[in-house]
């Protein structure tokens, strides 16, 4: 039966003109839906040319001058730049593997815990934090480690420093500051998948390890783990091809100049370069840069996953 | 009955107290600052300048929200904002459900196709810099439409709901379809009050990232100031203060009754409160969704 309906939907897909008179409303639907995602999605890619060109906006795309790779070589010259591309490495891959961490974590012991309206409050309250734009929490962040805020206040009072520490004026603090924010914002909602990872897995088996005599710990180690194990690394692989993308905002709104050798983004340099000192040329040849990472790293990380048994992306 | 009386093991007791103390620190980190910013927020801002104001305000007072209440530019921001997230979330919300839909269609005769040519946007785009350029040739920069017209269709949400659709029966639409219904009819009629659970969804999504953004308004309005969002201006409200804060004799010098810390704690409130105050019964909407998108079983 199925297979008489999975060939009788083929035949359907030859495309002959009644079927598409048939169809003729999906048509005319995707059609627009192409055309609109041409102009937005696919036509900005022609800038690119921007990156190999002298770009005045009075000659325009057509008419500026061509210069090869030159601004590509400016690029990697600058050593402002090459500290750039540390920054947006290092703070996505400090980003990634600690809120990864934190969310697993969070997730396996939210779900040790018996009493249900606690979970549900406390798990409720983990959201909160996500729902809050990065204004509103880099203006808490700053609130917090000012030097009366709760953190210098707290150090104080325990007497492990004499004399409040600004926070935003060392470049050695930045990292663990952006890190801390990321995992604050989203450990409740990142945990949420792997939350219903453990819901998914066989209750038998905790059942049959507790006849075996399995301690919780041992349930946790044995069970839990490798049971989420294919969404950790799923999430993973998805993540990593997503670690350039993950710094502007916060790095924008919390950098300042005392800390900018270790705070700017390619995303902020693009900014600076590009919107603020408009050498077009050579913020488009930065994004380019960025873009062409991140597709490297999620092929990659497509044939990683593929390779693994996991399931593709796409 | 019998396994409530069994006494659990040291071990097991042991790892209860220390899951205990780790949600309890987890939900005082979270909830604090928010707590804290509320506190200042009805503070009195003289006294504010103290410090030392943790759970509870010092001095009451109900003078900060008048002030922020009474600032045009916040009014006006607000107003945006709401105009933005509500025209926004419906609009992106029908297109990415009518091209779902279409997607979503087995017999589609380009079905693959159209997939493919939506999932290659979510891994290329032109970048910040042409993209500004194409809103500045489209005249959507220095304009409300900026808001709404890019963000419309969106692969990800897209594929939300696709999938979603996938999982409904065929029979719903064959049916239809011998009754004489065509494509539109039955999107409207049948499809779409079954998705409503992944509509929410998606418009929850769709709606918390109009509220929050804020880069839009500074990069394409920057000097229209009648498009400016909330989120925007509690930027600027917050980049002044981080400048007053840097040299401490503003602060101390200060005569006004209120300071820059209460007022930007009260323009923070009223920024996040209707989030917080819709969030928690949409729960379990964003939980499916997430579920849908991020890991297809």
């Amino acid at each position: 039966m199925a297979n008489t309906n999975a060939s009788a939907v083929k035949k359907d897909k030859k495309i002959t003109w009644k079927e598409i008179k048939r169809q003729k409303t999906l048509l005319i639907i995707s059609f627009i839906t192409v055309v609109y995602g041409f102009i937005f999605c696919y036509w900005p890619l022609t800038g690119w040319i921007m990156a190999f060109q002298q770009y005045k906006p009075k000659n325009g795309l057509l008419h500026s001058k061509f210069v090869g790779l030159d601004k590509f070589k400016f690029l990697f010259g600058d050593d402002v730049f090459i500290k750039v591309i540390r920054n947006t490495f290092c703070m996505g891959v400090l980003n990634l593997v600690t809120s990864t961490i934190m969310a697993i974590l969070f997730a396996i012991l939210l779900n040790e815990i018996r009493h249900t309206l606690t979970k549900k409050v406390i798990q409720t309250v983990s959201y909160l934090p996500h729902f809050l734009s990065w204004i509103i929490v880099t203006g808490i962040l700053h609130d917090a480690l000012s030097s009366t805020g709760i953190i210098n206040d707290l150090l104080l009072r325990t007497k492990i420093i004499d004399q409040a520490i600004n926070f935003f004026a060392h470049p050695n603090f930045f990292w663990p500051i952006v890190a801390f924010a990321n995992c604050w914002k989203e450990t409740g909602w990142n945990a949420i998948i792997y939350l219903a990872a453990i819901t998914a897995i066989d209750p038998c088996l905790y059942e049959a390890a507790s006849i075996d005599g399995a301690s919780r710990l041992q349930k946790i180690r044995y069970i839990t783990l490798p049971g989420i194990k294919p969404t950790i690394m799923i999430l993973l692989i998805m993540n990593i091809g997503n670690v350039l993308n993950a710094g502007f905002e916060i790095q924008y709104l919390l950098g300042n100049g005392l800390v900018q050798s270790v705070s700017q983004t390619i995303d902020i340099y693009v900014l600076k370069w590009g919107i603020s000192q408009n050498d077009y040329s050579l913020g488009t040849a930065a994004g380019i840069f960025k873009s062409a990472v991140s597709i490297a790293l999620i092929l990659v990380c497509n044939w990683w996953a593929k390779k693994t048994g996991e399931e593709r992306l796409f | 009955m019998n396994t409530k009386h069994i006494k659990r093991s040291l071990e097991d007791r042991i790892i209860s107290v220390l899951i205990a103390i780790f949600m309890i620190v987890f939900i005082t980190v979270t909830l604090y600052p928010v707590i804290n910013t509320l506190a200042i927020s009805f503070n009195d801002g003289i006294d504010a300048v103290r410090g030392g104001i943790y759970l509870w305000p010092r001095k009451f007072t109900m003078k900060n929200y008048t002030t922020v209440l009474a600032m045009q530019n916040l009014v006006t921001g607000a107003k945006i904002t709401v105009a933005r997230t509500v025209i926004g979330t419906f609009t992106a919300l029908f297109a990415n459900a009518l091209l779902a839909y279409v997607v979503s269609r087995k017999r589609f005769l380009f079905k693959a196709q159209l997939s493919f040519f939506w999932v290659i946007t979510m891994y290329v785009n032109g970048g910040m810099i042409p993209i500004f350029m194409l809103y500045k040739n489209l005249h959507l920069t220095g304009s409300f439409w900026v808001y709404i017209v890019p963000g419309m269709i969106g692969a990800w949400n897209m594929l939300v709901l696709r999938t979603y659709m996938l999982g409904l029966p065929d029979s719903l639409e064959e049916s239809a379809q011998l009754d004489g219904a065509g494509y539109l009819t039955i999107f409207w009629k049948i499809i779409s009050p079954l998705c409503k659970p992944v509509y929410a969804t998606v418009a929850l999504f769709v709606a918390v990232g109009q509220w929050n953004s804020w880069f839009d308004a500074m990069l394409y309005n920057r000097m229209k100031t009648e498009y400016t969002t909330l989120q925007y201006e509690l930027m600027k409200l917050l980049s002044s203060v981080m400048q007053q804060s840097g040299s401490a004799d503003t602060a101390k010098n200060s005569t006004a009754a209120i300071t820059p810390i209460t007022i930007r704690s009260a323009a923070t409130v009223v920024t996040m409160l209707p989030i917080i105050c819709l969030y928690p019964f949409l729960q379990r909407y964003f939980v499916t969704g997430l579920t849908i998108g991020g890991v297809k079983e």
